[in-house]
């Protein structure tokens, strides 16, 4: 699966830009803070409409200001970690998992949530509330909620800022199975050389 | 114990005081969203005229009712003439004078929980495949539910209250639009009354202490996971 993405944004004072190819594997986005990363995954999550650009994901046009593309997040079938885990709060965990799940045609579904919750070892999690969940344990259900949306890709956003070194070993584990082993495309933002150096096939530096 | 008569103000006030709630909450939660996430010329002043019977003499409210809903004001020569609906001197008129008193109420504090919803979680709902639409149903309305019920309360406790407004609008009908503050009122006027007089009164508090206990609690309940202010 490819990206091309081209997009530009102003917002406020800022000018964000973004032109890069991508293929498979996890690709990173690397820059400092500020340099509007997570804009750039929005856009391409349709969550925010750029200025002028195009974003085309699998040969697939999901934005394209010239020909008139726009096409709503939830037809855009990706799955978006979001760097404060963004779990619905008023749901348990097995219905924050299941959210995503049921909305999704069942031919389009490439995971049970017995399945994820085995990868991820959420299982003693399911009846709790978001609230309750320690940032590790937050940011496995979120993989988990992305995953079982019949993503055809990945956004994370910094999945590991704000967790100990045990927990960013858990984590890392856990996106480079989503790599290796299910081969789903990343775009991964980050702002640590470490952690890119070692899970990113290719990077993009912004 | 209270006499028929006085049961009888009491279930007045009641049925008054829901049919004014009932019919004005759809209504309060659609300007709440619009003054909470709406962008658009003019919005100060609806604000403003949601606002207004919160801070004009509730006399003058009534008055304003009583000019476009008589039979020849313009609301209700249309209504009457579309859908044979009169407000005059009748308890549905009362009912609307409460409607009107309790809006800004209803409508703050449903747009304060309306604003305390985070917004990304709806974003988050929209990636996962669900329309704006069942984004709204499955995620704000239930996020923002303890505060609309806070407000549905406290217009309630609010609506039992009403009585400049309605007493202008819709005078001091017994057993049309009689309710519970004119009802005292009218006793108050007569000498020998007070026995009635403090009966009904004893009955103001109870519904209205336990709408302002109800609206509390519930306001509490969703403060406690989010954050936000109470409604009072």
């Amino acid at each position: 699966m490819s990206f091309e993405i081209d997009v530009r944004k102003r917002l406020g004072d800022t000018d964000i830009a973004a032109t890069f190819k991508a293929d498979g594997g996890l690709t990173a986005l690397f820059g400092p803070s500020g340099v509007g990363k997570t804009s750039i995954l929005n856009m391409i999550a349709g969550l925010m409409r750029p200025d002028a650009g195009s974003i085309r994901v699998g040969g697939q046009s999901l934005f394209d200001d010239a020909a008139g593309v726009d096409t709503p997040p939830e037809q855009r079938r990706l799955g978006y970690v979001f760097q404060d885990a963004r779990l619905f709060p008023h749901k348990r965990v097995r219905a924050n998992l299941l959210y995503g799940h049921k909305l999704v045609p069942e031919a389009d579904r490439w995971m049970s949530i017995d399945e994820a919750v085995d990868f991820l070892g959420i299982g003693h999690l399911l009846d709790r509330w978001p609230g309750t969940l320690s940032g590790g344990e937050a940011r496995r259900v979120a993989i988990g909620r992305a995953l079982l949306g019949g993503a055809r890709f990945l956004l994370m956003d910094e999945p590991l800022s704000s967790l100990d070194r045990a927990r960013r070993e858990e984590i890392m584990i856990v996106i480079e199975r989503i790599r290796d082993e299910m081969k789903l495309p990343i775009l991964y933002v980050s702002h640590d050389r470490d952690e890119i150096d070692r899970l990113a096939s290719a990077v993009v530096t912004l | 114990m209270l006499s028929v008569d006085e049961w009888e103000i009491v279930r007045l006030s009641l049925k008054v005081s829901c049919v004014a709630v009932g019919v004005s909450l759809p209504v309060a939660f659609a300007l709440a969203w619009l003054l909470a996430r709406g962008r658009f010329p003019g919005k100060i002043l609806l604000d403003g005229l949601i606002h207004l019977p919160l801070v004009l003499p509730p006399v003058v409210t009534g008055w304003l009712l009583l000019i476009a809903f008589s039979a020849n004001g313009p609301a209700g020569r249309l209504l009457f003439d579309w859908f044979g609906i009169t407000f005059m001197f009748r308890w549905t008129g009362a009912a609307l004078a409460a409607a009107i008193m309790a809006l800004p109420l209803m409508v703050q504090a449903m747009r304060l929980s309306i604003e305390a919803v985070d917004r990304r979680l709806e974003g988050a709902a929209r990636t996962l495949g669900a329309t704006r639409w069942r984004a709204f149903w499955t995620i704000t309305l239930p996020l923002s539910l303890p505060g609309v019920l806070a407000g549905t309360v406290l217009g309630f406790a609010r609506s039992i209250g009403e009585f400049g407004a309605t007493i202008t609008f819709v005078s001091n009908i017994p057993g049309e639009t009689r309710t519970l503050p004119i009802a005292i009122y009218s006793a108050l006027q007569i000498p020998g009354h007070e026995a009635e007089v403090t009966r009904l009164a004893i009955m103001s508090v109870v519904l209205s202490l336990g709408a302002l206990i109800l609206s509390e609690w519930l306001a509490r309940k969703s403060a406690a996971g989010k954050g936000a202010g109470h409604v009072l």
